[in-house]
């Protein structure tokens, strides 16, 4: 009879399956990346920033807003709570945190912005969520974020928010 | 394999003792140790159940704490998934694959031995979980982080259970697809197979492609939380939704996996029983693997409510109900089989017609579950309860029982008791939509599911299911009466057994000789 399969062919398949698993995580980023669908926001060089066109008709409403994870050991906000701004226009801002507590902590800033579609359209020249803050015991400390919004952003979208969660890294460390 | 050296040092009858159910490769064994497993499964995920429908019988917290009524509804899930329904079905296929198909045997018999042996040892450990520190996983079934990952010490001993699970059944299906490409008799085409082995042939590929996928969910949980990567923590760069695509990648073809069989077992019994060929068998074998396809591409509508870009969920909503084309055609093609033919009621086909309308109810309720905006409203309320446990119980379950009344008088060779049977299918219809039934009112009311307390407007509902569940949870106990009645004794069954029955089975005698069809027979 025709149609007999090699056994040993068959075990590759879950072999392959289970590393199919792990190629769904880049390939889930890279959706993410194209779609902005997680509100991950997009980062660009100073000079790129410059070269957008500023269209000075467009008003958008910025809004900022700073949430603490998991009860970590801090005070986390935003200076502004929210700005009016013409997009392809460089923008300065800071959030503020304090370490309320009598030891070094390490904090990690991870934005997310709404709606989604704007995430892509919006860019940091520079920001402290880029790296880990280390925060001395009890220290306060301003941090700045630039940032531009594309003039691409879709007329739909008069608003956007950009929200920061601010980690304890030592959890995730386990330290 | 080499047929001569095992031949040589196999007796022709079953090994004396209870070595004999450690160390068989006999098909027929195993299949006996997977379906008893599976039944006494069946029992202590039941028993978990009524501990959930007791905390819920009125509001209020009334009987066990909070985190136990968790841990309650995440074993009782993984129990009656893994635990249950799978090792039925492998148990069905053991037994009946080789013979539906003129084998004399599995095509692996030694890791056939093994498959088995791997999930009484998982599910203890699984089992055990319950009793350490921090108490079992009671983050759901689907076990999403970050809340699973706040499982006490019982994490590593769940995520290797899983593991072993996962072995055991990926196992199962490459000894099924082994099985059925390889050791057909001769003359056996694709197209003359039996439908259920045509279900488990595409089940068991829908098995070797997707268990690894939810191992792999759950190792990244694993070194999350032990090895300090960020698979799904945000602070790391990782995304708590990814976790959600992966495992519904697993999770949508597992769903198939957990009715397919059930299909070609009525596809099975209700011919037998209505006196005339299935009507449009080319048409089920490719609604079958329609199913099986679209499995794979529609796993977001798991998650409509997570966020998703509005094309994204069109697309999951379309393609689900596009689901309902391939499974109409079964619905009415098991319509059309009984169609002007001669039909008679007995328990088997009794379970099959419950079958063929609950699993209908349970369809369309998915197919209003299917519609984005409307999931919104429905997601995780006690209607998506009413709905999987509509196609699971009177699906799945009535499927394996009908599945076992119809070959049970095969496998032990006496006839079981007809009254009982009926007793059994009658209570349990009753009971299954007692309990069930009002799920859908309180469910669309806007109670949420997992949860050990509600709002006082949903008692009465509530009140009821509870009544159900302990009355269908009871009338399984008929079931165990029945079983153990039939395998003592009881009228003789002829080879044949049912009037109406075709296929290679019904030309062994009844119960058929340890090892069969060694010479393969020829087939017209």
């Amino acid at each position: 009879m025709s149609g007999k399969v090699k056994v040993p062919y068959l075990f590759l398949i879950p072999v392959l399956m289970f590393g199919f698993g792990y190629l769904m995580v880049p390939m889930y980023d890279l959706i993410c990346d194209i779609t902005g669908l997680n509100g991950k926001t997009g980062s660009i060089s100073t000079a790129e920033a410059s070269q957008l066109t500023v269209d000075a008709d467009r008003m958008v409403k910025v809004e900022f807003l700073g949430t603490v994870n998991d009860e970590a050991p801090w005070d986390f906000g935003p200076k502004v709570t929210s700005m009016m701004v013409h997009p392809g226009r460089q923008y300065q801002t800071s959030f503020v945190a304090k370490n309320t507590i009598d030891k070094t902590i390490v904090g990690q800033a991870i934005p997310s912005v709404a709606p989604g579609k704007a995430a892509t359209y919006f860019n940091k020249t520079e920001c402290f969520c880029f790296n880990q803050q280390t925060f001395e015991p009890l220290e306060s400390r301003e941090m700045p974020l630039v940032f531009v919004i594309d003039p691409g952003l879709p007329e739909s979208i008069d608003t956007v928010s950009l929200s920061y969660t601010f980690f304890d890294t030592g959890k995730l460390t386990g330290k | 394999m080499n047929a001569a050296a095992t031949e040589a040092d196999h007796h022709h009858g079953p090994a004396p003792g209870l070595m004999r159910w450690v160390t068989t490769t006999n098909h027929k064994d195993i299949g006996t140790l997977y379906l008893w497993f599976s039944f006494i499964m069946f029992f202590i995920g039941g028993l978990m159940a009524l501990i959930i429908r007791s905390e819920l019988f009125q509001p209020g917290l009334t009987i066990v704490d909070p985190h136990f009524f968790n841990q309650m509804t995440t074993m009782h899930a993984l129990i009656m998934i893994f635990g249950v329904v799978m090792p039925a079905f492998v148990g069905l296929a053991n037994w009946m694959l080789p013979i539906m198909v003129g084998a004399p045997d599995m095509a692996l018999p030694r890791m056939n031995n093994w498959s088995f042996w791997i999930l009484p040892f998982g599910f203890g450990i699984m089992l055990s979980t319950l009793f350490m520190d921090g108490g079992g996983p009671a983050a759901g079934w689907t076990l999403y982080p970050p809340l699973s990952l706040q499982t006490g010490d019982a994490f590593p001993y769940l995520i290797f259970s899983i593991h072993m699970l996962g072995v055991s059944s990926i196992m199962g299906a490459i000894n099924i697809v082994a099985t059925i490409m390889n050791l057909r008799a001769p003359g056996m085409t694709f197209m003359k197979m039996p439908l259920f082995v045509w279900t488990w042939f595409i089940t068991a590929y829908l098995l070797i492609a997707v268990m690894p996928v939810l191992a792999g969910a759950v190792t990244m949980l694993l070194t999350d939380k032990f090895f300090g990567t960020s698979f799904f923590n945000a602070a790391g760069g990782g995304d708590p939704v990814m976790f959600q695509h992966i495992f519904w990648f697993f999770g949508h073809p597992e769903v198939y996996i957990l009715i397919l069989p059930s299909f070609g077992l009525v596809s099975e019994i209700i011919p037998t029983f209505s006196r005339k060929r299935l009507f449009g068998y080319s048409s089920m074998v490719y609604a079958t693997a329609s199913i099986a396809f679209l499995s794979f591409i529609v796993w977001a509508h798991h998650m409509f409510t997570v966020g998703m870009p509005l094309t994204g969920e069109l697309f999951f909503m379309f393609t689900t109900m596009l689901i309902a084309v391939p499974t109409g055609v079964k619905v009415f093609n098991w319509v059309s089989t009984m169609w002007r033919g001669a039909m008679t009621f007995e328990t088997p086909m009794l379970f099959a017609l419950g079958f063929v309308v609950m699993f209908t109810i349970g369809g369309f309720s998915g197919l209003m579950l299917a519609m984005t905006p409307i999931d919104f409203q429905y997601h995780d309320t006690y209607f998506v309860v009413a709905h999987f446990h509509y196609v699971l119980v009177p699906g799945a379950i009535f499927g394996i029982i009908a599945g076992v009344y119809y070959w049970l008088p095969k496998w032990t060779g006496n006839m079981y008791n007809e009254t009982l049977g009926k007793w059994h299918f009658w209570t349990s219809t009753v009971f299954v939509n007692i309990l069930f039934f009002p799920m859908h009112f309180v469910g669309l009311a806007g109670m949420p599911r997992r949860i050990p307390d509600y709002a006082v407007q949903f008692a009465d509902f509530n009140a009821i299911a509870t009544i159900g569940a302990f009355g269908f949870g009871f009338s399984q106990i008929l079931l165990l009466v029945l079983v153990i009645k039939c395998i003592r004794g009881g009228d003789k069954a002829t080879d044949q057994v049912w009037e109406g029955a075709q296929g290679l089975e019904w030309t062994l005698s009844s119960p058929p000789p340890y090892h069969s069809f060694s010479v393969q027979p020829v087939i017209k």
